[in-house]
């Protein structure tokens, strides 16, 4: 099987000089609930930047289903759905028209766009919001608004960036329900975040990525059993203080 | 992305514009038309009225393409800058970098938006312009042509400065100390025949007296400049602004990091 994202050698160098990624090398298969953690700065989302075309590498190769993203960068873009750190839609815009608007670029009809729009609206319980200027939202339905919009065109793959920051205890775990029902569906998911019991719990792989380097890259499980702990966090903290 | 799909993104982005331009109609389409309308009074009626005509034209005539032309540039300019920048300001931006857009669609569909908005003013300053004299088309295409080559050409610059604007300062310096004055001096309130030889070759270094002049000949059948030259000026900056933002946005310059 075409693994869902393939990195080799990458490096990312900024303008600036910061060195973000140091020679990553990283396989994730398709149809992975796939953790990518590390602490502030660590190159985490440098890495998602990439994949999803806002950063370019310095060097390296990166592919999305097989897809070069140096050579057909638009394809390789079709297969991804990006839920950034931040929010970056636009706050005058009703809610529907941000989730309808995202299609377009997609090249979706505006009719079909509607269909999506209404029906991952309705799933993630912002339809009776549809109307409202997204800046009216709760920090938790602004989360929801921007999954909402990085679905709508169907991706193949899913990458979170911290989509659970700020969000209230039963509102992240209807959203855990949510992406593990997509995943299940065979949506391959790159999830980012600090709340390492929201890893442990979603995902079956993880990588922990500190000083733009992997430390290690393992099923979920035999990390915790090869490190003799109940819990990702003591490993994580283990690992980044050794590192 | 198939031809058919670059359509509806192109569509997409053009029709979001669109309404933005509308619904924020007091700030885009309103403010050209008052100032416009006051250069009427004050230059066309209070002052013009006392000049004598200018190549067998009321004074008020002969400045009515021009003034029409300076609005046309102003908006086309300060609708891509002001949109681009925003977007990458607030961060929208990566909605359309993350799509498969190509460079080419995103480019026009920016400047689409510019010269909506820039013709669409154009038009309700040569309405207003009716209010306060006549006016008879000399060459409809020569207009039409002169109008919406400027257009995407400002258009296009405005574009650019988006792309390189790192602050709000960066979008309002190019139109306050270059394109202002260079509009005031491209020949809207006067022909380059009324000047000194010296003078005249120096403002033959002004872009804008080209497209003005090629504007007016479209209305008045006059031009300082022979037509062709205007033309041949206006596409060579627009060949040169097209290479620029397709080379800054294959590059990433001030749109990645």
């Amino acid at each position: 099987m075409t693994p869902a994202v393939s990195i080799s050698k990458l490096h990312k160098t900024y303008t600036s000089g910061v060195v973000a990624l140091k020679g990553v090398d990283l396989h994730i298969e398709e149809g992975d609930f796939f953790a990518l953690l590390g602490p502030n700065g660590a190159g985490k989302t440098t890495m998602i930047g990439i994949l999803s075309g806002l950063v370019k590498k310095t060097e390296g190769s990166v592919e999305v289903f097989g897809t070069s993203i140096d050579a057909d960068a638009p394809k390789a873009k079709t297969y991804i759905g990006l839920v950034p750190q931040e929010f970056n839609f636009n706050i005058f815009a009703k809610v529907i028209d941000i989730v309808t608007t995202q299609a377009g670029y997609y090249g979706i009809p505006r009719k079909e766009a509607l269909s999506r729009a209404e029906e991952l609206l309705k799933e993630l319980g912002l339809w009776n919001k549809r109307n409202e200027p997204s800046q009216k939202l709760s920090g938790g339905m602004k989360r929801r608004l921007m999954i909402a919009r990085g679905l709508v065109h169907a991706p193949k793959l899913l990458i979170l960036d911290e989509p659970t920051a700020g969000v209230d205890v039963e509102m992240r775990r209807g959203m855990w329900e949510f992406l593990r029902k997509l995943n299940a569906n065979g949506t391959t998911i790159i999830l980012t975040t600090h709340y390492l019991e929201e890893a442990e719990d979603l995902c079956r792989n993880v990588a922990i990525i500190n000083h733009g380097q992997i430390l290690i890259h393992e099923p979920m499980q035999s990390l915790l059993e090869r490190h003799g702990k109940d819990k990702l966090e003591n490993v994580y903290l283990e690992l980044i203080r050794q590192n | 992305m198939t031809p058919h799909k670059i359509w509806i993104a192109y569509y997409t982005m053009l029709r979001a514009e669109f309404v933005r331009i509308i619904r924020i109609w007091s700030q885009t389409l309103l403010p050209p038309i008052v100032t416009t309308s006051l250069y009427f009074v004050v230059f066309g009626k209070f002052i013009g009225s006392q000049l004598a005509p200018i190549d067998g034209f009321a004074y008020i005539q002969f400045i009515v393409p021009g003034l029409i032309m300076m609005a046309v540039i102003t908006s086309s300019y300060m609708n891509t800058v002001s949109t681009f920048y925003f977007a990458k300001w607030t961060r929208t931006l990566d909605e359309i970098l993350v799509s498969p857009m190509p460079n080419w669609t995103v480019t026009l569909a920016f400047v689409s938006g510019g010269v909506l908005r820039g013709l669409l003013v154009g038009v309700l300053v040569l309405i207003v312009s009716l209010f306060f004299t006549h006016l008879v088309i000399f060459n409809l295409a020569v207009l039409l042509l002169a109008a919406v080559l400027t257009s995407v050409l400002f258009s296009l610059g405005g574009l650019i400065n988006g792309v390189f604007a790192k602050g709000f300062d960066g979008i309002s310096i190019v139109p306050t100390f270059v394109l202002t004055p260079l509009t005031y001096l491209g020949g809207i309130f006067y022909s380059i025949d009324q000047f000194s030889p010296f003078w005249q070759t120096v403002s033959l270094f002004n872009p804008i007296l080209y497209m003005i002049n090629a504007f007016r000949y479209g209305f008045l059948g006059v031009s300082d400049i022979n037509i062709w030259v205007c033309f041949a000026v206006l596409l060579g900056m627009l060949a040169l602004f097209v290479g620029i933002i397709l080379y800054l946005f294959r590059q990433g310059i001030g749109v990645k990091n």
